[in-house]
């Protein structure tokens, strides 16, 4: 990886920080275009194996930053084989990538703060709030179609079912994520999907 | 300052874990501060959980405070996902581990798209109107799953036709 390359990706995310209304799953779709399609620094399996493990560790989703920039860094060192130098990589990828997404957004949210206590009924604020809420609402049901599309290349139908039911199951009961989860390994480990 | 690193480092990354930690058991805040300071994270861009607990620490104890908060909220848990994603990578060539990669990343792929289909009420009393508010959610969605447009483009076209139709249509509240 090159330095361009390096300073790249971390000016990236910073700006990614900043345009991450609606939190850590509505910047999904923007890590996809640019990493995987733009940048091909991620394949589709990568992509998707790194949301779903950052999904089953407990932790603010954001996390899933952290395991995008250890992807990165350990390919592009190498991959596992490379040993030492390349998990050395990965942890500094990790590390500078989820600084680059998590500060430019805290510096804002610790100085607006008071401001927007000030302001919160204000029209402009609340035109903003409720403005923003039909794209975040999109940029997430986008997330998640391009997280089914990335594990389930092949359009298989149980998979698309196993997506179906548990996106039905997380709006209609109180089961815990991680139980769905874990059903959904199993199946596709017994399937062999 | 240790205590907020203490108290944030046990969190889990979903609200409710949040609000019990702060809220019931380490009563920091009543459950309407809150609620109030929730809304304020979620205006700000940027992971919610972070801002708040960027806000709340440093309301409380500075930027010192601010700063303990955000690596107490990140640390562990991060170790913790990368000791998972290790595991897993380490025994991701085994057809058995991938197949339950794939039931999981669809599993996870519901999640998400149920989080975003929770919007659907909020919509429904949208000051703009149900079908416009829909409408900018479809759009939003052609222009990130579809079409793939760079995010800051389609936050500038839709967020500002979406913004500046809600301001149009939220009334001052001096002149209401």
């Amino acid at each position: 990886m090159t330095w361009q390359l390096w300073l790249d990706l971390h000016l990236h995310f910073c700006m990614l920080s900043l345009l991450a209304v609606g939190g850590a799953l509505a910047i999904i779709p923007e890590m996809h275009r640019y990493l995987v399609t733009d940048l091909h620094l991620m394949s589709e399996i990568a992509f998707s194996q790194s949301v779903t493990l950052s999904q089953i560790a407990p932790g603010p989703n954001i996390l899933l930053v952290a395991v995008m920039g250890w992807n990165i860094g350990l390919q592009s060192a190498g991959g596992f084989e490379a040993g030492t130098a390349a998990i050395g990589f990965g942890l500094f990828m990790a590390l500078g990538l989820l600084a680059a997404v998590v500060l430019p957004s805290s510096l804002l949210s610790y100085f607006m703060v008071k401001w927007l206590q000030l302001h919160q009924h204000a029209r402009g604020v609340r035109a903003f709030k409720a403005g923003m809420i039909p794209l975040v609402m999109g940029l997430m049901l986008s997330a998640g179609w391009l997280l089914q599309t990335a594990s389930n290349p092949q359009t298989d139908w149980r998979l698309l079912l196993i997506c179906g039911v548990c996106m039905v199951l997380v709006l209609k009961t109180r089961v815990h994520l991680l139980w769905l989860m874990l059903g959904g390994a199993v199946l596709g480990a017994v399937l062999g999907l | 300052m240790s205590f907020t690193w203490l108290g944030l480092q046990g969190f889990g990354g979903v609200l409710a874990v949040v609000q019990r930690e702060i809220v019931d058991r380490k009563q920091w805040m009543s459950l309407s501060e809150f609620a109030e300071e929730w809304a304020l994270a979620q205006t700000l861009p940027g992971p919610n959980v972070v801002n708040l607990s960027v806000m709340f620490g440093g309301k409380h104890f500075g930027p010192s405070g601010a700063f303990a908060a955000l690596s107490g909220l990140l640390f562990f848990p991060g170790l913790l996902m990368l000791a998972i994603v290790f595991t897993f990578q380490a025994f991701a060539h085994l057809p058995v581990v991938a197949s339950a990669l794939h039931g999981m990343g669809v599993a996870a792929a519901g999640m998400v798209l149920a989080a975003g289909w929770r919007f659907m009420p909020t919509l429904r009393q949208h000051p703009i109107g149900f079908p416009l508010a829909l409408g900018f959610a479809a759009l939003s969605f052609a222009l990130a799953a579809l079409v793939h447009w760079p995010l800051a483009h389609v936050i500038a076209l839709v967020g500002s036709l979406s913004c500046g139709l809600a301001w149009w249509r939220l009334v001052p509240k001096d002149a209401a």
